[in-house]
């Protein structure tokens, strides 16, 4: 399961400080991700997961502290068309008049940059996208009328089109059921192993993300574990935050 | 029917008509979409100001009306990014307050001596050749404008979180569409007044909605309503002696009217 190229950092987050108000929802935060990586981020609600989230994609700017993305200070990263985002399920709204082809079109719509109309290179890779994720025959759907899976894989698609190198996604099983939740985490093992892709995963969902991911980041406000799944469930971190009633599972 | 054509305000008021009908569904998509309607209200009362400063500074009212509404489109933009106040307040404030600055002004000169039904409730047969080439150019502009940044507009307007993580530059974008939601409502005050504007860049694009299809075909069929409302409503009105601003309105609430019985 890991072949994990530990010679590229992707992302770097060092001693990162972030507050909504005066309370500090982050605090010193440091980890780093690498190429390869499956990263499942876990931690009871309100614990920040998402905050974090959206403080390495530089949504949210660090109170202190820096985010690093491929060596570089998110200030001064360009290359933000490789990265891909799969934000939370029903954060979109669903009766836009869109297509699927259209939806996932837009992956490539950074890449492509201002003034440029959308080529035919465009249209080939967001099929390609749509083919991995097993929806092309919806492209021509409204994505209102997909199910809650179907539309979740439409945002992987989207994500795939840009080629990304790293893909985060927002608590994206929250809502289907079981089935449709174990197709989807198949496909993201899929494209960890076989596309290579570095994904970070927030999740309430601790048992599945544990057995799922490489490496395992507890969030409570700080960082309370960062490292292998299989020493975060034997080890006594997992037993201390079950006694605390901290995670939900 | 070609004794319509006789008249040079009918072919002026065609030709304007005809520039604001295509460009009002093409802003009024993302408007609607995004939850902005009321931004053109709000706009075109600050236009109406404009058009008030214009009559007292005996300039041409659609040049002052177009300042305005941009210089106040930045302005309420701005306001709404540094969160100091609710989005909806800032246009609240907008809106009542150009209202009142133009009533002062308009009352402060005795009421300029001209009909302001027609700012109201839009008056083409008074469309100067001079509107038609300032509603051609700028209408031309905004089109042209809103091609070029289709794919930013639609990319921000479905899902702004995601567009700024790809490298969409979106708070441009978004300053963008409100300068030219103020660019096309202050040019269709001589088509449809400063009181109608609103119905004629939301009802068509709402119309259009009610049959679910693609975001590209959504504008193709406003863009087809919106021109048909504009056309059919010139000559009725022309025939019936009635207001072609209503008149246009009313067709346009008429064809929503039609699909939604039809789509049930």
């Amino acid at each position: 399961m890991k072949n994990v190229d530990h010679s590229q950092t992707i992302l770097q987050l060092d001693k990162v400080c972030f507050s909504y108000t005066s309370e500090e929802v982050i605090k010193d935060v440091s980890l780093a991700i690498h190429k390869g990586d499956y990263v499942g981020i876990i931690g009871p609600n309100g614990g920040g997961k998402s905050t974090l989230l959206k403080l390495m994609l530089g949504i949210l700017k660090p109170n202190n502290g820096s985010v690093r993305l491929f060596g570089k200070d998110l200030d001064d990263f360009k290359d933000w068309s490789i990265i891909g985002y799969v934000p939370q399920k029903n954060y979109i709204e669903m009766n836009l008049p869109i297509t699927v082809k259209e939806l996932v079109s837009m992956g490539r719509y950074g890449k492509r940059g201002l003034f440029r109309f959308p080529n035919k290179e465009d249209e080939q890779k967001t099929l390609q996208a749509l083919k991995h994720v097993d929806i092309l025959e919806y492209k021509d759907k409204q994505v209102s009328d997909l199910s809650g899976g179907q539309r979740q894989r439409a945002f992987i698609a989207r994500a795939l089109a840009a080629e990304p190198e790293i893909i985060f996604l927002d608590e994206p099983t929250v809502g289907v059921d079981i089935k449709t939740q174990k197709q989807f985490y198949e496909l993201l093992r899929k494209l960890n192993q076989e596309l290579e892709l570095t994904l970070v995963l927030v999740s309430h969902e601790l048992d599945v993300v544990a057995h799922e991911s490489s490496e395992l980041g507890y969030i409570n406000r700080t960082l309370e574990y960062y490292g292998e799944p299989e020493e975060f469930l034997k080890g006594k971190y997992f037993h201390e935050l079950i006694g605390k009633g901290g995670v939900h599972h | 029917m070609l004794e319509l054509f006789k008249y040079g305000f009918m072919i002026r008021g065609f030709e304007a008509g005809i520039i604001i009908a295509i460009i009002a569904p093409l802003i009024g998509i993302f408007l609607v979409l995004r939850r902005y309607s009321l931004i053109a209200d709000t706009l075109s009362h600050v236009s109406l100001a404009g058009v008030a400063i214009g009559l007292l500074l005996k300039v041409n009212p659609l040049i002052t009306a177009i300042i305005a509404a941009v210089l106040s489109s930045i302005a309420i933009e701005r306001l709404r990014i540094s969160k100091k106040i609710f989005g909806e307040s800032a246009l609240s404030i907008f809106l009542s307050g150009s209202l009142a600055l133009a009533v002062v002004l308009i009352s402060f000169s005795r009421g300029f001596g001209v009909d302001l039904f027609s700012y109201l409730f839009g008056s083409i047969t008074t469309v100067k050749q001079t509107d038609v080439y300032i509603i051609g150019t700028l209408g031309l502009l905004v089109a042209a404008t809103i091609i070029t940044f289709y794919k930013e507009l639609l990319y921000v307007t479905v899902d702004e979180e995601a567009a700024k993580v790809n490298g969409i530059p979106t708070k441009f974008i978004n300053i963008l569409l409100i300068v030219l939601a103020a660019l096309t409502v202050s040019l269709s005050i001589p088509i449809v007044g400063v009181l109608l504007i609103a119905a004629l860049i939301v009802i068509p694009v709402v119309s259009a909605l009610q049959l679910k299809t693609s975001f590209i075909k959504t504008i193709l069929i406003a863009e087809v309503i919106s021109i048909f409302a504009v056309i059919s409503g010139i000559i009725i009105s022309f025939y019936l002696n009635l207001s072609p601003g209503g008149t246009i309105v009313l067709t346009t609430i008429s064809i929503f009217v039609l699909i939604l019985m039809l789509k049930r």
